[in-house]
């Protein structure tokens, strides 16, 4: 963390975040995404708390339409940290045969990824729900608390936020109500890159360039990665050196054409690009000011 | 300097700050193809420069902001230069929502407060800067924006700058650099100017690459406090928290205040192994040897170097809850990691936001700024705000809400004597009465028999009981039954009467109380005897005057009658004689005042010479 001196600042700053929520909490909980930002927000809770493991569970949303290599990275990784994995998927979904494909990506987002997390979330009844939010990511969240209020049906109130002094954290609850706590607030893309290299975070094999078998969907790499994907007449897919800057669900991540197979290039890619990680993500593009309205609906 | 430099953007409304983030953001290529794309879409929709960009729309990123076109709540925005990386808070400039600015400016170490060159320093301006300062910002950028709309006029430009270093001089800013700037335009952001030529200073980004903004760490003993205690099995007792002055390596000494416990620092436990030093900003874990009891809200501090432990303070305050703030309303209060009970016991006063004017104030509505006492259910080790801002600031929440109510700065403890750690403190007279909220002192009331000592000594215990107050009353009755029950009337008995009565009123001044004495008590020297047993101030004089001829026409007990006949001897007034004070404290005429106005005479004094 030499060349990034502020490396070990952002590090001790979520490191007092995650701290600050679990003194606090009665029932807390780590939303886990798998993705690069959760394996930061991982490591750090096995910093914080060392030798301790990590004293909260691991929540993953499965849509059942994740890349196969995050399943399997997942599994691994909860266990290596001695953290209890707690996977939930929306049965009434799934039941009703809803797909990205057949639902389009609003509808199936709502069911799969907002209904989902709210049903988790009920179910567990935990009160501090840690995230891997960055301000950096887009403008709502820029405005967001790191630790952010919601509602016992886990609505963000943007216009009535708690005011945060200092690191002053206030977590006290009405009943139903929870926290969202982002201890990564203050970090960007290129910060979560650069700590992943220094301290050789795992991370999913998806986000190095390699020969992946995509197709091109209105103007986006999307990647084949099972057979459940219908082909529209004439597509066939193409292997092309693709990586991706995001991880979602498949058929809602778009690749980037790439040749960054080490840290290092991809962190030279990350600061020498000119487009946003969510470039690669269908449903923030649903309509303006989407993630603000997903986040008012529960929404992480 | 430090490697990130945290900063506010304010000032008020329609100054042009989200403007001129966007314009830097953009200028220092912070700004993605397709955010730039989504930011020319939402400004043929919301914009305000007709197809224009408007970059504001770069970081307005609430539905509302965009439709109303304003600033609600703070964005922070992280972005870096070759040089620096920066975290911006880009704050509302509306008044109601100063709290939202407050969040932001809590966390800078500098504020950019922005004027418009065509209306100088508006209430606004000032407000925000006396906020700020409060909050621990001591570095200010003014920008003076919008100069391409007054031609780039220095003059007008150099009143500005000096009207706005004459309004905050006394207010803790101990740097204030003036920089005209257009954010329309981008001169003096990130590039100089070509119409500002005789401006020869930094350009805005230049001065934020390289100024040196936070306070001083160097010398200050260590300190952390403990946020958490980590048990993962009976053989290991860690103490996580950040450390917030200071250094520590293993083998120090510390000591674990409140309580003052002193032990070694073991090891600092990090991820798989330990290292040898921590300084000021990092997070760890510390092991102690003894493993002495620690609890969340304790400071780990250097020995010889303890921190002060009070339970009332004087504080600033910003206040931010829907409710005003209400003398005698218990909140939460979170000061570091300690969360208790506390009390304002005092609006000292309301702090004119234009002028810095102290009015006078019953409560403090949302965005007011005031200076309070509070009163906190148990001691807490702190820091004064100017010293520490980790140990000095806090909260208040509001119990019924759970709102963050106010957010306040310690300036100094109330209590002189509780100085240092508790350990270390000797409980004595002050502290006694201190806990009883009072100034414990006796009240000496003397004068004939019959002058109306017993129902002015009776109906101000009863005033200072309701208001709050510890009292006793000693008099003839309660003492001769049982203390002095061995004494009877003559002189050499009633001078030691005297003298027992005065020592007991001395012990119960002593523990904290607010003693009446109400006695004949005829001589001057056994008065003088008296008062010589208190420090000064603490004894009043409190001459109950009547003549005899009126004390024996009300004789409610029918003493003076039977004097008269001889049925008791050494009678005071009649065959014994009673010597005037000379310099009473207080001197009631209980010939002309009635008794609440005696009491209220008393009570006068009493607070005269608190």
């Amino acid at each position: 963390m030499k060349r990034y001196p502020w490396l070990s600042a952002l590090e001790s700053e979520a490191i007092e975040i995650m701290r600050e929520g679990i003194a606090a909490a009665a029932r807390p909980v780590m939303l886990y995404s798998i993705g690069k930002d959760s394996s930061v927000l991982l490591h750090l809770a096995r910093k914080a708390f060392w030798p301790a493991p990590p004293p909260m569970p691991l929540l993953h949303v499965d849509t059942t339409w994740k890349f196969r290599e995050m399943i399997a990275f997942r599994d691994r990784v909860a266990a290596e940290a001695g953290v209890k994995l707690i996977v939930h998927t929306n049965r009434e979904g799934v039941d009703a045969g809803i797909t990205p494909f057949t639902h389009g990506s609003a509808c199936f987002t709502e069911a799969m990824k907002t209904v989902a997390l709210r049903q988790a979330l009920d179910g567990g009844g935990y009160d501090i729900v840690f995230v891997g939010a960055r301000r950096d990511e887009e403008k709502s969240r820029a405005k967001e608390r790191v630790f952010s209020l919601r509602s016992p049906t886990h609505q963000w109130d943007p216009k009535a936020q708690r005011p945060e002094p200092w690191n002053l954290y206030n977590t006290h609850l009405q009943t139903g109500e929870s926290l969202r706590v982002s201890p990564l607030s203050n970090w960007t893309e290129a910060d979560v890159w650069r700590y992943i290299a220094a301290e050789e975070i795992p991370i999913v094999p998806l986000y190095y360039a390699a020969a992946r078998p995509v197709v091109k969907r209105d103007g986006l790499w999307i990647m084949v990665d099972d057979d459940r994907m219908p082909l529209e007449p004439g597509e066939t897919p193409r292997m092309r050196r693709v990586r991706f800057r995001t991880l979602g669900c498949y058929p809602l991540t778009a690749a980037i054409e790439s040749d960054a197979a080490t840290l290092a290039a991809i962190i030279a890619e990350t600061i020498a690009t000119d487009h946003s990680e969510r470039e690669g993500r269908l449903i923030d593009h649903d309509d303006e000011a989407s993630m603000e309205r997903k986040k008012r609906e529960g929404y992480f | 300097m430090s490697p990130t430099l945290r900063f506010v953007l304010c000032g008020s409304v329609d100054d042009g700050k989200s403007t001129l983030l966007g314009r830097i953001l953009q200028d220092t290529r912070q700004v993605f193809a397709d955010e730039m794309e989504r930011v020319a879409e939402d400004s043929r929709r919301y914009g305000t420069r007709g197809d224009a960009a408007d970059l504001a729309l770069l970081v307005d990123g609430l539905l509302d902001e965009r439709e109303q076109g304003i600033t609600i709540d703070v964005a922070y925005r992280a972005f870096e230069t070759p040089r620096r990386r920066f975290i911006v808070a880009d704050a509302p400039g509306h008044e109601q929502y100063t709290c939202n600015m407050a969040t932001g400016a809590s966390t800078a170490h500098l504020a950019v407060v922005m004027t418009d060159a065509r209306k100088g320093i508006l209430p606004q301006t000032a407000r925000h800067t006396r906020i700020v300062a409060m909050l621990g910002v001591r570095h200010i950028v003014l920008a003076v924006n919008k100069m391409d709309l007054v031609d780039w006029d220095r003059d007008r430009f150099e009143s500005i700058a000096a009207q706005y270093r004459a309004e905050v001089a006394g207010i803790g800013v101990t740097k204030v650099q003036a920089i005209p700037v257009s954010a329309l335009t981008g001169d003096n952001l990130t590039r100089r100017g070509s119409a500002s030529t005789w401006y020869d200073g930094p350009t805005l980004l230049e001065h934020l690459e390289t100024v040196d903004a936070e306070r001083p760490a160097d010398r200050q003993p260590f300190r952390m406090p403990v946020q958490y205690v980590n048990r993962p099995n009976p053989d290991f007792r860690g103490y996580c928290g950040r450390v917030a002055a200071g250094t520590v390596s293993p083998g120090d000494q510390v000591l674990v205040s409140p309580a003052g416990t002193p032990a070694e620092v073991e090891s600092i436990v990090v991820w798989g192994g330990e290292r040898q030093q921590a300084a000021r900003g990092d997070s760890v874990t510390l092991t102690l040897q003894p493993q002495v009891d620690v609890s969340r809200g304790d400071v780990i501090v250097a020995a010889g170097e303890p921190l002060e432990v009070a339970d009332q303070f004087q504080a600033r305050i910003v206040w931010m809850g829907d409710e005003p703030l209400t003398v005698g309303r218990p909140y939460r209060m979170k000061l570091h990691t300690q969360e208790l009970g506390a009390t304002v016991t005092r609006i000292r006063h309301r702090v004119g936001v234009s002028d810095g004017a102290e009015l006078a104030a019953a409560n403090l509505e949302r965005n007011d700024l005031g200076v309070i006492n509070l009163a906190t259910t148990r001691p807490v080790p702190f820091a004064p705000f100017d010293e520490s801002r980790a140990l000095g600031g806090f909260i208040l929440i509001d119990r019924a809400t759970n709102a963050t109510a106010g957010a306040g700065t310690i300036t100094f403890p109330l209590m002189r004597a509780a100085n240092l750690s508790w350990q270390a403190f000797d409980i004595d007279r002050a502290v006694r009465a201190q806990m009883k909220r009072q100034q414990a002192r006796c009240l000496w009331l003397t004068g004939l028999s019959a002058s109306g000592k017993s129902t002015v000594a009776n109906l101000l215990e009863r005033r200072l009981v309701t208001g709050g107050r510890h009292t006793y009353l000693l008099d003839g009755d309660n003492l001769r039954h049982g203390l002095n029950r061995d004494l009877g009337f003559t002189e050499a008995d009633r001078v030691e009467n005297i003298r027992r009565v005065a020592e007991v009123a001395r012990l119960m001044v002593d523990a904290g109380l607010i003693v009446i004495a109400s006695f004949i008590s005829p001589f001057r020297s056994e008065r003088e005897f008296a008062r010589s047993l208190f420090e000064p101030g603490d004894f009043m004089e409190i001459f109950v005057d009547a003549s005899v001829e009126v004390c024996a026409r009300r004789d409610p007990k029918g003493l003076y009658a039977r004097a008269l006949n001889g049925e008791i001897r050494n009678f005071t007034g009649l065959s014994s004689p009673y010597e005037r004070p000379e310099n009473p404290d207080v001197h009631l005429d209980t010939e002309k005042l009635s008794p609440e106005q005696c009491v209220k005479l008393v009570i006068q004094q009493m607070e005269e010479v608190e």
